[in-house]
Formats: C-alpha cells, sequence, structure tokens
C-alpha cells in the first residue's frame, strides 16, 4: 500500500468512527447473531419474490410479443394484452420488487440498528399475507375482475390481505429500531423508516378513498407516482447508501448531503404525480404545481448522485471483482439518469412529445429494471452468503445475469427512448396517418422484446444458481465469488 | 434529546406526505365536486355500463386514452379527436378511464367518428379485417360461431373464407354492449365553463 492511499484509510476511518459506527465495529460474533435473528424471514421473502420476478417478467414479455405479433396467443381471453400487461406491472412491482426489497430492508435494519430483529414471528404472517394478496389480485386481473385503474388493479380484498401484510411487515421493524443499540442513525435507516410509515398511508388512501371523475384521476397518478416515492425508491436508495461504503470499505462521502439529499426529496417527490396527466383535463395550477415539483427533484437527485458517485470515484477498479458492487453502480448511475431524464419529461415541451408513447415505458424500465431491479439484485447476491453460510458456487453464472439483464435493459431502454420519441414526433404530425405512426414503431417494439429476452434469460439463470446455492449445491466455496482475485487490486 | 430528534423525524415524514396529498387529491376534490353534469352528457345506461366494465375487462385502456388536448399541445385538434377535454365530460366516470397511451388514438368521441356499428363489431372480432396494418388484438370470445343465429342475435359479415361453411358469427351480448358503449363516446356537446380548468379565463 503507498503513503498516500494509507492516509486516506485513516482519515476514512476517522471519518466513520463519527458518522458511521456500525461500519467500523468489527464485532463479528454480534453480527453473526443478527444475521440468524433475520435468516429465515428474509429467504423466504427473498425466494417468493425470486418467483414472481419469473412470472412477471415472462407475463412482460408475453405483452411485448403481442405488441408487434397480435395475433400470437390471440385466442386466449386469458391472454390478451389488456389483462397480462396489468398481471405483468402488478406481479413485478407488489410480488418481486416489494418482496425482494422488504426482505432486504428487514435485514438492512437489524445490521444497522445493531440488535438482533424484533418480534420476527410477524415477518412470517407478513410474507403469507402478502404472496396470498399478490397471487389473488393477479388471478383476479387474468380472469377479468381487474378495478381498472394503473397500479391499483387488484381488488380491494387483495388490496386489504396486502395492507395487512405490510402492516406486518412495519411493526417489527419500527420495534426494532425503538431497541436500537446505536446513537447515530444511517442514512438507509431514514429511508426504511420513513417508507414503512408512508406506504400504509398512501396504500389505504389510494385503495379506499372515494373520488369521482377527474379528481380519482389525479388520485390515481398521485398513488401511482408515490408508489415510487414512498417504496421503490427507498429502497433503492437504502440499499445503494448501504451497499456502496460497505463493499468498498468507505465510507458516504458526505453526511450533509445525505440530509439534504433526504429531506428535499421527501418534500418534494410527493408532489409530483399530476406530472401523469399534463395537458389534460386538471385544473392548470394542479399541473403547474406537479411540474415545479418534479424539476425541483433535481436538488435531492443531485445531492443523492454526488454523494454516490464520490463514493465510488476512484474504486471503480472493485468493479471488476465484486458481483455486488457492479450491480449496485449500475443501479446507483441508472437513478441518476432516470431521475433527470424524469425531470426533464415533466416539462411541457418535452411532454407534449413523450406524453401516451413508448418513450414512457422506456422511462419506466430505466427506473424500476436498471434502477431498482439491478440494485435488489446486487443486495440478494451480498446478503444470501451470510444466511445461509454457503457462497454462491459459480462466479461464471453471476457475470452471465450481470451482463444479460444489463445488456437488455440497455437495448430496451434506448430502443423505447428512440422509437417513442419518433412516436411522439409523428403522433405530433398530422400529415402523417395515425397508423402510419404505429407501423413506424414496429421495429422498435422487435427490439424491445429481444432486450426482454436477455433480461429474462439472465433471471433464468440467477433463479438456478439461487437454487443451486440453497441446495448446497456445486462446489463449495468459502470466499465470495469474486470475479478476479482481489490480490491484484494492491499489486495496482 | 434521542427522543425528540425521532419525534421531528416522524413528524416530518408525516407531513411531508399530507401535503402532498392535501394539495393533489384533498383540495381537487373539494374543488370539482362543485362541478355540476353540463347539459348533453347523458348518464350511461345499463348496457353502456356493462359494456363499460367489459372494456375495463379487456384493458382497452392501456392502449386508448379518453382525455382530447387542446389546441397547440399535441395534433388532437387537426386530428379531429374532439374539443378539448373538461372535468366535466366525466362526472359519470367511475372508475376514471383517462389512460396515458395512445398505442391506438384516442376515444373520447369515437362515437361521434365512427358510427357503424359493423366497423366496430369486424374490428372487434379481427381489427386487421378493416384495418389491415393494425397491431390491435383479436377478441374472438366476444363472438361465437354457431350454425344459426338466434332470433334477436347480431351476425357478422366477415370477408373471406374465415368462417367455415354452413356457420354463421354472431355477437354475444358481451359485444354489443362494448359497441353500445363505444357508440355513447360522444362529447360533442358545447363545453361548459372552463373556469375549473383555467383559472385564468376570467
Ligand atoms: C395493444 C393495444 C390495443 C389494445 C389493447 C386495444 N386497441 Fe384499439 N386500437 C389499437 C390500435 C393500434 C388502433 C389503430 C388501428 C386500428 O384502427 O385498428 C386501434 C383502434 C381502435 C379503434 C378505432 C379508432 C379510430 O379512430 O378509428 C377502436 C374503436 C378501438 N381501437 C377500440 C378498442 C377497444 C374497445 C379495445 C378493448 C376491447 C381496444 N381497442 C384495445 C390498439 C389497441
Ligand atoms: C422485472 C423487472 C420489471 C419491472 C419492475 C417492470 C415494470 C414495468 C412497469 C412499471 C410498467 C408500466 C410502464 C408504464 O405504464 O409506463 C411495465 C410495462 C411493461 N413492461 Fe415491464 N418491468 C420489468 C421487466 C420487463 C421485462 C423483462 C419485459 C419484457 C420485454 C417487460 C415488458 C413490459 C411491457 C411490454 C410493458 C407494457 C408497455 C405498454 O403498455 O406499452 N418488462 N413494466
Amino acid at each position: 500500500m503507498t503513503q498516500e492511499s494509507k492516509t486516506n484509510v485513516n482519515e476514512a476511518t476517522e471519518r466513520a468512527k463519527a458518522f458511521h459506527q456500525h461500519e467500523t465495529m468489527d464485532d463479528t460474533e454480534l453480527r453473526i447473531k443478527i444475521d440468524e435473528s433475520v435468516t429465515s424471514q428474509t429467504a423466504i421473502f427473498f425466494a417468493t419474490s425470486l418467483f414472481w420476478l419469473l412470472i412477471g417478467s415472462i407475463f412482460g414479455l408475453i405483452a411485448s410479443y403481442k405488441m408487434h405479433w397480435p395475433d400470437w396467443l390471440g385466442e386466449y381471453a386469458v391472454l390478451t394484452f389488456g389483462r397480462i400487461r396489468p398481471a405483468h406491472l402488478n406481479t413485478v412491482a407488489y410480488g418481486w420488487i416489494s418482496l425482494a426489497g422488504a426482505g432486504t430492508l428487514l435485514w438492512m435494519t437489524s445490521r444497522l440498528t445493531r440488535v438482533p430483529l424484533q418480534w420476527g414471528w410477524m415477518l412470517y404472517i407478513s410474507a403469507f399475507l402478502w404472496n396470498v394478496g399478490v397471487a389473488f389480485g393477479t388471478a383476479a386481473i387474468l380472469f377479468g375482475y381487474s378495478r381498472g385503474m394503473e397500479w391499483l388493479e387488484f381488488p380491494r380484498i387483495a388490496g386489504a390481505i396486502i395492507a395487512v401484510g405490510f402492516v406486518f411487515f412495519a411493526l417489527p421493524i419500527l420495534k426494532t429500531f425503538v431497541r436500537r443499540k446505536v446513537k447515530h442513525i444511517y442514512v438507509s435507516l431514514w429511508y426504511i423508516l420513513a417508507s414503512v410509515v408512508w406506504f400504509p398511508l398512501l396504500y389505504l388512501t389510494a385503495n379506499f378513498g372515494h373520488y369521482q371523475g377527474v379528481v380519482e384521476a389525479g388520485m390515481n397518478w398521485w398513488y401511482g407516482h408515490n408508489l415510487l416515492t414512498v417504496w421503490v425508491t427507498p429502497i433503492g436508495l437504502a440499499i445503494a447508501y448501504y451497499f456502496l461504503p460497505k463493499v468498498i470499505g468507505r465510507p458516504i462521502y458526505s453526511y450533509y448531503l445525505s440530509l439534504l439529499g433526504f429531506w428535499s426529496f421527501a418534500l418534494f417527490y410527493n408532489w409530483n404525480g399530476i406530472h401523469h396527466l399534463i395537458g389534460g383535463p386538471l385544473p392548470t395550477w394542479l399541473v403547474t404545481v406537479s411540474i415545479v415539483a418534479s424539476v425541483m427533484m433535481v436538488i435531492p437527485v443531485l445531492a443523492v448522485a454526488v454523494n454516490h458517485h464520490m463514493t465510488t470515484f476512484k474504486h471503480f477498479n472493485m468493479l471488476k471483482y465484486s458481483p455486488t458492487l457492479r450491480f449496485t453502480v449500475f443501479g446507483a448511475m441508472s437513478y441518476t439518469a432516470v431521475s433527470l431524464q424524469g425531470s426533464a419529461m415533466a416539462l411541457r415541451s418535452i411532454n407534449e412529445v413523450t406524453h401516451f408513447t413508448h418513450y414512457t415505458v422506456g422511462h419506466a424500465h430505466l427506473g424500476v429494471y436498471a434502477f431498482s431491479t439491478m440494485l435488489l439484485f446486487g443486495a440478494i447476491y451480498y446478503i444470501m452468503p451470510r444466511l445461509s453460510k454457503w457462497e454462491w458456487p459459480y462466479p461464471r453464472l453471476v457475470r452471465l445475469h450481470f451482463w444479460l439483464t444489463a445488456i437488455g435493459v440497455i437495448i430496451y431502454v434506448v430502443a423505447l427512448t428512440i422509437g417513442g420519441w419518433y412516436q411522439g414526433l409523428n403522433m405530433n404530425n398530422s400529415d402523417v396517418s395515425f397508423i402510419d405512426s404505429v407501423v413506424k414503431t414496429i421495429p422498435y417494439l422487435y427490439l424491445r422484446s429481444l432486450g426482454g429476452t436477455l433480461m429474462v434469460a439472465g433471471h433464468l439463470i440467477f433463479i438456478y444458481h439461487f437454487v443451486l446455492m440453497v441446495k448446497r449445491a456445486g462446489p463449495r466455496r468459502f470466499a465470495p465469488p469474486w470475479f478476479k482475485k482481489p490480490v491484484e487490486e494492491s499489486a495496482v | 434529546m434521542m427522543f425528540i430528534r425521532s419525534f421531528v423525524f416522524f413528524f416530518g415524514v408525516l407531513a411531508t406526505l399530507l401535503l402532498g396529498w392535501a394539495a393533489l387529491v384533498g383540495i381537487p376534490d373539494i374543488m370539482i365536486s362543485e362541478v355540476k353534469p353540463p347539459e348533453g352528457l347523458e348518464r350511461y345506461t345499463a348496457e353502456e355500463l356493462f359494456g363499460r366494465q367489459i372494456y375495463i375487462r379487456e384493458g382497452c385502456l392501456y392502449c386508448h386514452s379518453q382525455q382530447v388536448r387542446p389546441e397547440g399541445f399535441g395534433a388532437d385538434q387537426d386530428r379531429l379527436w374532439g374539443r378539448p377535454s373538461v372535468p366535466a365530460d366525466y362526472v359519470y366516470d367511475r372508475p376514471h378511464l383517462l389512460g396515458t397511451m395512445r398505442t391506438g388514438p384516442d376515444l373520447m368521441n369515437i362515437g361521434v367518428r365512427q358510427t357503424s356499428v359493423s366497423w366496430h363489431m369486424l374490428h372487434l372480432y379481427d381489427p386487421r379485417l378493416v384495418v389491415e396494418e393494425s397491431t390491435m388484438p383479436p377478441y374472438p370470445w366476444l363472438f361465437e360461431v354457431k350454425r344459426t343465429a338466434g332470433p334477436d342475435e347480431y351476425i357478422l359479415d366477415v370477408p373471406g373464407n374465415r368462417v367455415p361453411e354452413g356457420k354463421v358469427v354472431v355477437a354475444t351480448p358481451e359485444a354489443e354492449a362494448l359497441v353500445e358503449y363505444l357508440l355513447s363516446l360522444d362529447r360533442s356537446f358545447d363545453a361548459p365553463q372552463r373556469e375549473v380548468t383555467n383559472d385564468d379565463d376570467e
């Protein structure tokens, strides 16, 4: 080690002591005890989330093929585009992301509070109810009982089951927090605590409120967007804030930026929803409020971006070795990209083109896939070996999984971003007939199917590897599945 | 100290969410609930509501919006999709079906633009029978292929030799209701006062 890097490490340790006690405590025994207290609960959440990942992404793939081959499987009512598409959204959002996210949050909570999980038995009830709710809701959509509002298609009964499931998830987290053995509360924990308070409130107001006409549309999109605000994004950010410093072995760059990022996020993101209805029949002031809030999102996003990138900066060579870090950095960079894109899309001049087109779908997958899903993959790679005390057997499969999903989602997003923009221009030009504007999107829809096929192939490999690990098949390893030996690093 | 900080934290977190709700849902609810049904907008009949239910069941809303944008924002006006939509157009709509995607055209005024029952029937049975390049899904389960049609049943005039010899394609009550609903989509009456939409009008 050079002199310079030694001073860096010393300085880092000092900062870590001040702000992030959990990083410097090398009290492995406690960690093992903590991990054991959450093992079976986290594993159940992860395993069931992978089931929904598989089902949900196959639904997505079928929907994608149907957009260019409309007669394929055209005679089956259950598989028609208008049913399989909401089934896709709901299974990946409430099944995959929510369950994998819940598993990660509860593991992180007990690590960050430095106490074994409290009231752990509640989590079995939670996982059970949640899965039942998602299964029931998805079946209802496929068999024709959707409520007909995007993100809220599940019948109210399924919604109620999930809400109760969530309460049984939130209580152990709050109880563990109350029992905490740390003074400083790490930033990941802010996001976790906020989301367990926000989510149930949001879910209840949306599922059980009574509104009419355009107010209902406003409520629909306040909810739809806020599901990202209070749940999907905090999960992703809690993971990024935890794993970037953890794997790199350096504290997060700036505490004050974290603080600014969190509170500006809480303040502005909530008001974004109506940007889904720009140009629609809602009061102008309402739409304008949401546009302003969407643009203000640049503040929290840049705060988070600078913080993450300054933490990773100079350590990019670690990406060669650590699977977790590779997924985490990909996800963290996508967060910056998708958020800045989102702020731009809220501007009227840009929204005029992109609204109602495949461009929005590209944006959605940059968010829920390149950001959230990739971060969740990284978290699962990190957490599972600590729970099962068994390493991932084949580094090769991890690498394959990364490249298939990364390349897949890049093809997906680039194709729809270009194709959607072009579609928007054509649609806004009345010299082009509507059907021509449809026909011109087809090549891009084929490309999306290609990207989607790669992503699903990646998921199959991941799930296969997960099963091997749980069954303790394959070679036993005593070190993480580094892609190359990290020893090389000190030589560089 | 710790206690106060936690309190401030949870209070802040709650306050931000409730503020957002009040601004985007609560206040608009109070303002817009005063909107009266305009003259010219009729309540849906039972048949139309049943058709609307089929529209929701088959997920037409994931490809079709029901909101017309004003002049100067997109080409809705040039494409003759109808006058710009206002909150009063939706007073009878539950759930709302505004939609956010236009894989197909806006349907807010499809009942004005396309009045032919036979066109709609064929289009739902197989869109490519009427629009060769269409990418819309077919809905064959809304129809029945059988020997003879009942007295009140609608028989489709399917071109070519798609239908087996000696059989007819008839619309189920679901298809009839859906078409009835589509034909009811007509907001060509004068827009009522727009001050709720445009607070700077007067
Ligand atoms: C996968 C997307 C998709 C779905 C789902 C879909 N459509 Fe369409 N629809 C289209 C496309 C594309 C067109 C334009 C080509 C055409 O006329 O067939 C269209 C056209 C139409 C038209 C003609 C509009 C006009 O201006 O001429 C009507 C009416 C229509 N669809 C009704 C429906 C109904 C009712 C449903 C649900 C049962 C439905 N669509 C579901 C894509 C879709
Ligand atoms: C597993 C992670 C995934 C998540 C979380 C996810 C999430 C979403 C979301 C939120 C939407 C709604 C977009 C909108 O309304 O703007 C959506 C739509 C869609 N997704 Fe995914 N998706 C995932 C994977 C996939 C995959 C692998 C495919 C395969 C091609 C796919 C294909 C589609 C299609 C075709 C739509 C419908 C778009 C439309 O209505 O035009 N998704 N998905």
